[in-house]
């Protein structure tokens, strides 16, 4: 009985097990072995033991620093925008229209997110937004390559995916707790900040996750819509492989990236965790 | 096999289309059966322009892979080469020789043709990524047709490895309307940007060219690696930047909807722009850049070798490149082939500009592709 159950694990995990180590262990220890050796000298990667190309990286300190800056900025921004989006779709939009409005949250997916950059290369360039403030008496403003456009381009791209997990926590919310908190004489703020806030933290944490870790390894955005004057890690690691193809280098820049992604999602996920514990006094989490 | 010289019967032709249709039998059989293989034979051999050189008397297979530049060819001719070789023609597009490289050198392309530049044949022979060209199956290249400059970059140590498609400079676009004239100076382009064009230029997301341009503002080489020389194009490009509309090889878009005003330009971008609008021009730099020719190469890895063949062989026949050449607006080196092109395109100041314009341009070398140096200053540049 015992051997049958653990032969029937094991068949299960087989699959995730097999795409783990084809589709991450393998590639890691790829560009962890590349990230150590140097570059050919006509391009490509020669083997080597060197620390050289971790010795660089302050060479590519402006990228790391726009991606560690524009990164948890967009995420921040999106979840501003995003939780009211998915408070009102969970808690107040009626349920007639509720199918309807989430397939419109979805609706963007269904073409590429260059397609849609493009689109936006209309609307933040001379002949769009600047252009309509500038009939309005406001003078014209430089929108397009800017920071300010990838952040717009940011928002833009990810906010789906801030919103449906968000969205999903508070679709779970007991609403009896609130019912209860408001017969107790509890203010409207208050029942939102005791309980539905930390009730739909799960929700906020999964989103924001989700959007910064994708962000940080962003580079179509910062290119199309920062006209190349906005710099990400991700934007160095494309020219590293395709352009300089310096593979040893670049692969230290990605080595980089990971640890320092490790290192905040988990000084993140501590936060949240300690956020949620606090709040273990009011006898919800 | 039927008797070839009798005629087939109308019953039977119609037998074995349908056979042919239903999938059968094949495309070869088809042909010998009904002894259409033999007509096309026979006109082709009267007719030479009917037959893509013996692509029908081997088997190439249903498909063949380019990797190319944006806007580069006339789409028509590839559904042509489709109908006359059956063979379809996927198409890859790319945006600097870096890239074609880097793809090529991480195996697995899946390419059967690419169009390398002069200055990047030579590293791909180096790293035994290209194959000697076997000219008896490229009947439609005629080397003594083709002007030497655009052609003697394919042979390397007496191998001959590309051939030629078409050539073309690096210069500069200008909008007049906004720049009140013609700009056709770097030392105008790099003062103006941080001046009266503020805001408005706009430099290749491409270290050969932004580097090189640069660096001929100063007056030197556009293919130098001298470290002191390179410190200068540094200096240059970094104070420029903050005045830059965009660091961007995709210039088309902003400068026909008027965002940028000035742009580094490829010939066949600018003749593209012009003939839309006319009011922006092109223009060569006085003090010198690029010049450049781009050619048709097969790697060692191509899994349709005989039919990247046929397809080179068919985009060499000058009434096909004079059909790619009037969509595309890249001049051609062949001399056949310019003799089937209208006058006023051979006239034309942006494909073929004056001698003495030309003369003051150089070719890019294998080093300025392949520099360190010099991609670390882009990168330098980019993250400024």
């Amino acid at each position: 009985m015992a051997m049958t159950q653990s032969r029937a694990r094991a068949l299960l995990l087989a699959p995730a097990g097999l795409w783990y180590v084809t589709l991450l262990v393998f590639p890691l220890a790829v560009v962890l072995i590349f990230s150590f050796g140097e570059r050919n000298p006509i391009g490509g990667y020669a083997p080597g033991f060197t620390l050289e190309q971790y010795a660089n990286l302050p060479s590519r300190f402006a990228a790391f620093r726009n991606t560690l800056t524009l990164a948890p900025l967009g995420t921040l921004a999106a979840l501003i925008i995003a939780y009211p989006l998915a408070y009102y779709l969970a808690l107040r939009v009626s349920p007639r229209w509720k199918t309807t409005l989430l397939i419109l949250v979805i609706v963007p997916f269904w073409t590429s997110i260059l397609i849609r950059s493009y689109a936006w290369i209309y609307l933040l360039g001379g002949n769009g937004i600047p252009a309509l403030l500038e009939a309005l008496g406001i003078d014209s403003i430089r929108l397009i390559n800017t920071p300010f456009a990838v952040l717009v381009g940011i928002v833009y791209g990810y906010l789906p995916l801030m919103v449906f997990p968000i969205y999903v926590a508070l679709d779970k919310l007991d609403k009896s707790l609130l019912d209860a908190a408001s017969d107790l004489g509890t203010p409207p703020w208050r029942s939102f900040v005791q309980i539905t806030l930390p009730l739909s933290m799960p929700g906020v944490l999964t989103g924001s996750m989700l959007v910064f870790i994708l962000l940080t390894g962003e580079f179509l955005i910062p290119a199309i819509l920062g006209g190349g004057k906005v710099f990400f890690v991700g934007n160095a690691l494309v020219d590293l492989f395709l352009q300089s193809r310096n593979w040893a280098f670049g692969s230290a820049v990605a080595v980089a990236l990971i640890v320092i992604m490790l290192i905040v999602v988990a000084l993140y996920a501590r936060a949240i965790r300690r956020f949620g514990a606090s709040r273990d006094d009011v006898g919800i989490m | 096999m039927t008797d070839k010289t009798k005629p087939i019967t109308r019953q039977k032709f119609i037998e074995e289309l349908r056979r042919y249709e239903k999938g059968s039998i094949s495309r070869r059989h088809f042909l010998e059966a009904t002894g259409l293989g033999t007509a096309m034979m026979v006109m082709g051999g009267a007719m030479p322009g009917l037959m893509p050189g013996r692509a029908h008397a081997q088997d190439l297979g249903d498909r063949v892979v380019l990797a190319t530049w944006p806007n580069y060819h006339d789409a028509a001719n590839f559904d042509r080469f489709k109908d006359e070789a059956g063979v379809l023609t996927q198409v890859n597009v790319f945006g600097s020789n870096e890239e074609m490289l880097a793809k090529l050198q991480a195996g697995g392309s899946g390419w059967d043709v690419f169009v390398p530049t002069n200055y990047a044949i030579s590293t791909y022979v180096e790293a035994d990524l290209i194959e000697p060209l076997d000219l008896s199956k490229l009947s439609n290249y005629d080397p003594a047709a083709f002007d030497q400059r655009f052609a003697d970059a394919g042979t390397i140590n007496g191998t001959v490895y590309a051939v030629p498609k078409n050539w073309g400079t690096t210069g500069i676009a200008f909008n007049s309307n906004k720049t009140g004239g013609i700009v056709d100076s770097w030392k105008t382009f790099f003062d103006g940007a941080r001046d009266q064009f503020d805001g408005r230029v706009m430099v290749h997301d491409y270290q050969l060219t932004t580097i090189g341009n640069a660096l001929v503002y100063f007056g030197h080489s556009f293919n130098s690696v001298d470290p002191a020389e390179l410190a200068d194009a540094e200096k240059l490009l970094i104070d420029v930047k903050p005045h830059l509309f965009a660091i961007s090889s995709d210039y088309q878009p902003s400068m026909r909807n008027g965002d940028a005003w000035l742009t580094m330009c490829w010939t066949g971008d600018g003749k593209q722009m012009n003939s839309d609008m006319p009011e922006i021009g092109f223009a060569l730099g006085r003090e010198g850049g690029e010049i450049w020719s781009d050619y048709y190469a097969i790697p060692k890895s191509a899994p349709h070798r005989e039919a990247a063949y046929a397809l080179v062989n068919y985009l060499l026949a000058p009434e096909v490149n004079a059909r790619e050449a009037l969509a595309h607006g890249y001049p051609v080196a062949d001399a056949r082939t310019n003799a089937l092109l209208p006058e006023a395109l051979l006239k034309d100041p942006i494909l073929y500009p004056a001698a003495e314009l030309l003369s003051p341009l150089e070719f890019g070398a294998a080093v300025t592709l392949t520099d360190p140096n010099r991609a670390e200053l882009m990168a330098r540049f980019k993250s400024a």
